[in-house]
């Protein structure tokens, strides 16, 4: 028998981790990043929360806040979530072009996301709310504007992975990688999720 | 032997996870869901004698299904090593614990909240 019938059944069943706790440590960071983050999120809900109806002067929640228009940016997130989901199921089966076809797919929406956050902001800003027009404003746009910056980070490790599958360096045994990047989109999604029900939707 | 692909029979190559993925048929069928959810989320926008109350005991059941949904198929918690699960969720119920206090202690959820803000 040789070295490769030998190794081949352990090669199906996925990598071997040679950590102390037989799991890969980029994943477990990963992890850890997005519990922590939990506690800057959980932060910024709460700070928007106490501070919303405090304003004494500009337009408030009611005055400003397009919920069909929102509405729509979110669904095109939570889609965003479902093509992140196929791309990496696509990778673990070996399936590079559809791999970059979702990935593709997933940076697009994200920027779609993006440009629907930066046409509310431009709208709420005609309308007169701006960062310092009132507590309101402030607390809106330093959250909103977070899961902006976060969204952002994404699309551009989403186009990294992309150009690195376009080189031929993203193939399946570089799955975990696709993988941990897509644990961060799925995080920046649910953040999203959260805000959208407390910030928008419940006065 | 079967050459349908169910969830578990998509098995990983290479460096792949080791862990089992639903198939993409299945991932489809819970983004549905979750525009399902999400419709019936911003109906509630358009419900206009719904009071705040209602409001709450209908949104945040609604948000946390979705929340759960993610976290359990696309992340792939419900199928990945416990240790991720546990990680991810002593952060968030660290971060829900510590900003109940927060809010209580601003008396955020009693009507003195308000009294104070007039």
């Amino acid at each position: 028998m040789t070295d490769a019938a030998v190794h081949a059944p352990a090669a199906a069943a996925g990598p071997s981790h040679h950590t102390s706790t037989g799991l890969s440590n980029t994943k477990l960071a990963m992890w850890v990043y997005l519990g922590s983050d939990c506690l800057l999120f959980g932060s910024l809900i709460s700070t928007y929360l106490l501070l919303r109806h405090r304003s004494v002067t500009g337009p408030g929640p009611n005055q400003v806040f397009d919920i069909p228009f929102t509405s729509v940016s979110s669904f095109v997130l939570l889609m965003s979530s479902l093509t992140m989901a196929l791309a990496v199921a696509a990778i673990t089966r070996g399936d590079i072009h559809r791999n970059r076809a979702w990935l593709a797919t997933t940076a697009m929406l994200g920027a779609v996301f993006i440009g629907g956050q930066v046409y509310e902001f431009t709208t709420f800003y005609r309308e007169g709310l701006g960062y310092t027009t009132n507590i309101f404003g402030s607390a809106f746009y330093t959250l909103t504007g977070f899961h902006g910056v976060h969204v952002s980070v994404g699309i551009v490790m989403l186009m990294s992975l992309l150009v690195t599958s376009l080189r031929g360096n993203l193939g399946p045994e570089r799955a975990e990688t696709v993988e941990t990047i897509g644990l961060y989109w799925h995080f920046v999604d649910i953040v999203w999720i959260l805000i959208f029900t407390v910030v928008y939707l419940i006065p | 032997m079967s050459t349908t692909a169910h969830a578990e029979d998509v098995h990983p190559v290479g460096g792949a996870p080791a862990h089992d993925h639903p198939s993409d048929l299945k991932y489809v069928k819970i983004a549905l869901l979750l525009g399902l959810i999400t419709t019936f989320e911003v109906a509630t926008y358009f419900y206009e004698d719904a009071s705040t109350t209602f409001l709450v005991l209908t949104l945040l059941p609604m948000m946390t299904a979705k929340f759960l949904i993610v976290t359990g198929y696309f992340m792939h918690l419900k199928y990945d090593n416990k240790l991720f699960r546990r990680v991810f969720f002593f952060g968030l119920i660290l971060a829900t614990v510590v900003f109940l206090i927060l809010l209580s202690t601003f008396a955020f959820w009693g009507d003195e909240y308000f009294k104070y803000l007039r």
